[in-house]
């Protein structure tokens, strides 16, 4: 049977849609409205939408206001866009304001390599890092449709800033309507004792397709949620397999994989990780697939790395 | 109202003095820009905004965003002054483990509504909580504070096409015209004329005003107040470092503090101005 596939950015569109009739919940879009997916929420609710043309910088500031108005703005746009062009905006408007930092969450579609035709300057590969370093905020990076569906809807519940990564390109749905999602907590989507493989965002995908090429006995955990981590979940994985594998799309300077050695390190975990991400690299035009191949994300790649391990 | 007026530069003149002290206190800090405010201030909390200093969080107060972060000395001084918090704090500006931080953070301290110091942002700020205003039908005022060599930000811009846009009527932006920035001369560093005519053209209500003078400070607020369907922008022709001869006008004293001789001096030279800024 063809599994269903499903983009994250139809995810937020549906859901903010869905949650719309909270009359707290403002979307800003920054020109990018059908393409992040909020257009039907722009049509159905004309008076929360705010449209502030190409304008990254002015719509994070608007939003930080709109939150001090006991608001719940969404700002919206490419990741390559926002949080890059209004990262200041994003630090000083945002995560300033306030005891929790200002209540905006931040959504941006678009990300790693799923914008990949329009090339370099359009692949978001450093967003984790840009939104990870920034205290009081909440990074997200749901694994598919239906978990982006439910973390949209908890990031309305939390009280704080939250950058919700999300993908342009139709993937696989791993997870259903009736699954869990909690900020801060990982899901382990299969039981194994010999290598943990740690993932997050629709890459995932392609990580369950390697497995599938495979006779190992992985465990597989999906980090949706990169801060804060989950760290036990992660560590006690770890002290049964003794092995680690990361993967992402997304640099690997200051990513998910940097955020795992992290909490190694403070945990006093003795061991080397494996990290597959991109390394210190900038893109190129082609397609999705082209791209996953180039910097060795693909299933196949994925899978020969973690048979070498 | 001439009472009233008498009062308003009275205080004005006890912001300024506070002013000096706390950066004589602080030891660093941006004098010029905020002495040269103190009118704006005290207009906008003892005549113009409807707030109460005893309901700081009140939703229904109308609110100031200041963007030029680095004037928050007269900020602090007046919300002193008008009973925010106790006086005696502000000779703690800029000191370890005070909550008057050198440059706004909200939520620090009572009556701060905004968190600034990047510059260009306030009123971005502003305008979020004036489209919450027409969201929730409420009827607040919101007044933003910004520099003018601030306006070489880009955000202002994107800011000032957006506001006429949603017809943002309940928004005032004051622009404190003081010609000067941490490097110079703002019309040498980077010419911002025509001003007026810019604004103009980006659809705003403009008013020019003399920033010293109260009587006009209230009433351009007052005007902005009845306009409909526009925002306003009020240009408050400011000179920097007002009351105080040896820094009026002067560049070099945007971003220094002062020693105990020039604070002396000042205090001095303000203690025989009374009743005379706006009209001499």
């Amino acid at each position: 049977m063809e599994i269903e596939k499903k983009s994250t950015r139809d995810g937020l569109g549906d859901s903010l849609l869905e949650l719309g009739e909270n009359p707290d919940i403002v979307v800003l879009s920054a020109d990018l409205t059908e393409s992040v997916r909020v257009d039907k929420f722009a049509k159905k609710f004309p008076n929360r939408f705010i449209q502030t043309g190409i304008a990254e910088q002015n719509m994070a500031s608007i939003a930080a206001g709109l939150s001090l108005c006991n608001k719940i703005p969404f700002i919206t746009s490419h990741a390559a866009f926002s949080p890059s062009r209004n990262w200041d905006q994003i630090r000083v408007s945002i995560c300033m304001s306030g005891e929790n930092g200002a209540n905006v969450k931040i959504a941006s579609t678009h990300s790693g390599f799923s914008n990949a035709p329009d090339g370099q300057t359009a692949e978001a590969l450093e967003d984790i890092a840009l939104m990870r370093v920034l205290p009081k905020m909440t990074v997200i990076s749901p694994i598919d449709y239906y978990q982006t569906i439910k973390a949209v809807s908890e990031a309305v519940k939390y009280k704080g800033p939250v950058y919700i990564r999300l993908s342009k390109t139709d993937t696989e749905c791993i997870t259903s309507e009736k699954d869990d999602f909690q900020i801060g907590k990982t899901y382990v989507l299969r039981k194994g004792s010999a290598i943990t493989v740690l993932c997050t965002g629709v890459i995932t995908a392609e990580v369950l397709k390697a497995m599938e090429m495979l006779d190992k006995d992985i465990e597989l955990i999906a980090c949706p949620t990169i801060k804060p981590l989950d760290a036990e979940t992660i560590l006690k994985s770890i002290s049964k397999t003794g092995k680690v594998l990361t993967v992402e799309e997304h640099q690997l300077s200051g990513g998910f994989g940097s955020a795992v050695l992290e909490m190694l390190n403070e945990h006093k975990v003795p061991m080397t990780i494996t990290r597959l991400g991109v390394n210190d690299a900038f893109g190129v035009s082609g397609s999705y697939e082209d791209l996953l191949q180039k910097f060795c994300l693909d299933s196949k790649s994925i899978a020969e790395k973690i048979k070498a391990l | 109202m001439l009472n009233k007026i008498c009062h308003l530069e009275e205080l004005a003149i006890k912001i300024r003095k506070n002013i000096v002290t706390m950066l004589l206190e602080a030891g660093s800090g941006h004098p010029a820009g905020a002495i040269g405010m103190a009118e704006v201030f005290a207009a906008l909390y003892f005549e113009v905004m409807n707030i109460d200093p005893h309901k700081p969080d009140d939703p229904n107060r109308d609110r100031l965003v200041l963007s030029a972060g680095h004037m928050v000395p007269v900020w602090y001084a007046t919300l002193a002054e008008r009973g925010y918090f106790d006086e005696k704090l502000l000779w703690k500006l800029r000191k370890f483990d005070s909550p008057l931080q050198g440059h706004p953070v909200l939520a620090s301290i009572p009556g701060i509504e905004n968190t600034s110091g990047s510059l260009g942002q306030g009123l971005s700020q502003a305008i979020g909580m004036a489209l919450a205003a027409i969201i929730d039908q409420k009827d607040y005022r919101v007044y933003c504070i910004t520099g003018d060599g601030e306006l070489q930000e880009g955000q202002i811009w994107e800011a000032a096409m957006l506001a006429p846009k949603y017809n943002l009527a309940n928004l005032a932006w004051i622009i404190d015209r003081n010609r000067i920035q941490l490097s110079g001369n703002t019309e040498e560093l980077m010419p911002l004329e025509q001003l007026r005519a810019k604004l103009e053209a980006f659809n705003w209500n403009v008013m020019e005003i003399n920033g010293h003078d109260i009587e006009e400070i209230v009433s351009a607020c007052n005007m902005a107040r009845n306009v409909t369907q526009r925002p306003s922008a009020i240009i408050a022709n400011t000179t920097p470092g007002k009351g105080i001869d040896f820094m009026e006008n002067k560049y070099e004293w945007h971003g220094k503090s002062f020693n105990k001789t020039e604070a002396k001096k000042a205090l001095a030279e303000l203690s025989t101005l009374s009743n005379r800024i706006s009209k001499v």
